[in-house]
């Protein structure tokens, strides 16, 4: 950064997925600053998370690789991680925003060698793979992680574990004193990002999620299928590792339901049809997908997509929702009960594994951020209050697939562009 | 029933082909039809589902499909047990137990219900009963329900629980006195001023005096 220039020329952006940082980037590359925020040790999000996109299949890992590429080589982000926005104060071209950063335990010394990771014997549950195996207490977040830095977990700060991990590294990079740390940020637009999270699959009673281990996600199927996952890409059912060839899949869990979300989460449709080809992919002649909804939503160019599906035999749609799940305590298969729509026939199909495309909630409910903005009745920001800094970006303000959550972010980042011109020119003036 | 069926030649003049229309008018909850999605799940959570001709879904679709002598005449809906199973699972909140019992009901009311069917023979018996005196003489209850099949049928029936009466009777929860003289509530014709007033609204409301 050259000279100086006001802080009210300065964007912060909150969440570091992909909309957060589509949103940075854009805003950067037209030649303002940016303080990206973001909660978790890496940036990436929820798409660094996902096996393949649809309609295309091919690999997240692709986009976000040239994102990371637009990041590293632009001067004009600064990005905070393991940091958390927790208040807000002040006015349009003028904000001040509390930020709170917790302790990663290691500095930028680390040259992401791994020996830490070695030296540690602690496993706690890995929430890059949605808690489906452990993972070292010492460890780099996923083979895509920004900034390519190891963690340590808080639990094994000032146990036998935080000194292993210590002594392990060869470059003075575990710094076991590090505390939290209070930030006072200053900018003059504020772009929220805070993206989605899964609906807590526990509260569809009926589905048995939690109580049944062949009842899964959407998120953790695409777990399952990513060679990085806990399986090493192998769709195998958690009870016994199975091979799951039947497979059912389940639309609308939690969405378009007013006792869970009463939106549609619009992605859950196409991410089964896609799911479907990860099954044929694995198994060939021998994979089989079972999609029950109530109809599919595969909006504009994707209906290609679906067309597509409907022609492989190895995929049966059933229009019903299903009633409810039943686990076989012998041979572990799961029995869906319900009605089917076309014709009113009651079943009880068996599968080997359950798939429940779970519905998208926002990860912070729009009452819960700490400005003000107008907020639907799901919680996502429906859009800024007149004369406001505060713009939302992402599945923050929808259910929105990578694409149309790009869309919004590069829109979010021209209204805070806006915003920050304003503040330059009555600099200037003054 | 002369009344009943000039009710029910009334209502198909006035509806002639929309029934949803009827339904939303004059069916309790009637007007909630409209919003199903037909997505399934209250016919797959019922408890009775197997046992009924046309599940709650299958009859909302019937409904607006205009097929009303299907739907008035059909027994599916006295086949409600109220477990409310499908209310709290319906995701978009119908109150489906409800409309089952407010389309039985209309079709009572029409004179187009099925004739001999257990839960309609109940239900009337019951009523009759309780509005007498505003409360319900269970001795007499019990005994019309089971001689309501015939004489042969009613003694048969009774035999067979006699050892429970006696059981009841010893721990003084049954009353063979009740059977003359029951008790009654304190402002009998309170209640029925009440009843036929009620009687009056919804009369009005499914179009009775029109």
């Amino acid at each position: 950064m050259t000279g100086s220039i006001a802080t009210g020329e300065i964007i912060l952006v909150v969440g570091g997925g992909i909309s957060g940082m589509t949103a940075a980037l854009e805003a950067a590359e037209c030649g303002k600053k940016v303080v990206l925020v973001e909660k978790s040790p890496t940036l990436g999000g929820r798409t660094a998370l996902l096996y393949r996109y649809f309609p295309k299949l091919c690999h997240p890992a692709c986009g976000l690789e040239i994102n990371l590429r637009r990041l590293k080589g632009n001067r004009n982000v600064r990005v905070l991680t393991l940091a958390q926005v927790t208040a807000i104060s002040g006015a349009r071209g003028d904000y001040t925003a509390t930020v709170k950063v917790a302790p990663r335990y290691v500095n930028d010394n680390c040259t992401a060698c791994g020996d830490c990771e070695r030296a540690v014997q602690a496993e706690i549950p890995n929430p890059y793979n949605y808690g489906l195996d452990q993972m070292k207490a010492a460890y780099l977040p996923h083979a895509m992680a920004y900034p390519q830095r190891y963690v340590l977990d808080p639990s094994i700060a000032g146990t036998e574990d935080g000194e292993r991990a210590k002594s392990a590294c060869k470059y003075g990079a575990v710094d076991l004193d590090m505390k939290e740390d209070t930030l006072e940020i200053r900018a003059g637009a504020v772009i929220w990002a805070t993206g989605w999270e899964p609906y807590d699959a526990a509260k569809i009673q009926p589905y048995g999620y939690g109580l049944y281990a062949n009842v899964i996600t959407s998120v953790e199927f695409e777990r399952l299928a990513d060679p990085h996952g806990p399986t090493g890409g192998k769709i195998v059912r958690p009870s016994d590792g199975k091979e799951a060839k039947n497979i059912a899949f389940i639309q609308c869990a939690g969405s378009r339901d007013e006792n869970h979300l009463r939106h549609c989460s619009r992605i859950c449709c196409m991410a089964s049809l896609k799911q479907s080809q990860y099954v044929r992919e694995a198994y060939g002649a021998e994979g089989r997908s079972t999609i029950y909804y109530i109809d599919i939503r595969a909006i504009d160019r994707f209906e290609d997509f679906y067309q597509k599906v409907l022609k492989d035999p190895g995929v049966q749609f059933i229009k019903s929702k299903v009633a409810n799940i039943v686990q076989d305590g012998k041979t572990g298969d799961v029995i869906l009960h319900g009605v089917d729509t076309e014709g009113y026939h009651r079943y009880a199909n068996s599968h080997d594994l359950a798939v429940l495309a779970i519905g998208m909630q926002p990860s912070v409910a729009a009452a819960d951020i700490p400005a003000e903005v107008i907020a639907d009745s799901s919680g996502f920001i429906e859009g800024a209050l007149a004369g406001s800094g505060v713009f939302g970006a992402g599945c923050a303000t929808n259910a929105l697939d990578v694409n149309r959550a790009v869309q919004s972010s590069t829109a979010a980042a021209l209204r805070a562009i806006q915003v920050v011109n304003r503040v330059a020119r009555a600099e200037e003036a003054s | 029933m002369g009344n009943m069926t000039e009710l029910n030649e009334q209502a198909l003049a006035k509806y002639r082909n929309s029934f949803l229309h009827e339904v939303e008018e004059r069916v309790e909850e009637g007007d909630w039809v409209k919003m199903c999605m037909q997505c399934g799940v209250c016919a797959g959570s019922c408890t009775f589902g197997p046992h009924w001709e046309h599940s709650p879904q299958k009859i909302f679709m019937m409904i607006r499909a205009g097929k009303r002598e299907e739907v008035l005449r059909s027994d599916s809906m006295w086949m409600c047990t109220s477990c409310y199973n499908c209310v709290v699972r319906c995701p978009r909140k119908l109150p489906i137990t409800q409309i089952m019992h407010g389309l039985a009901q209309y079709a009572h009311r029409l004179g187009v219900a099925p004739k001999m069917q257990p839960t309609r023979d109940l239900s009337l018996i019951f009523w009759n009963n309780c509005i007498k005196t505003g409360r319900v003489n269970e001795l007499r209850f019990t005994l019309s329900l089971y001689f309501k099949d015939g004489l042969m049928a009613g003694i048969r029936q009774a035999l067979s629980m006699q050892s429970i009466a006696l059981a009841l009777l010893m721990a003084k929860r049954l009353n063979p006195l009740e059977f003359f003289k029951g008790h009654e509530c304190k402002d009998k014709a309170g209640i029925h001023r009440m009843l036929k007033k009620a009687q009056e609204i919804e009369s009005r409301r499914q179009g009775a005096h029109k």
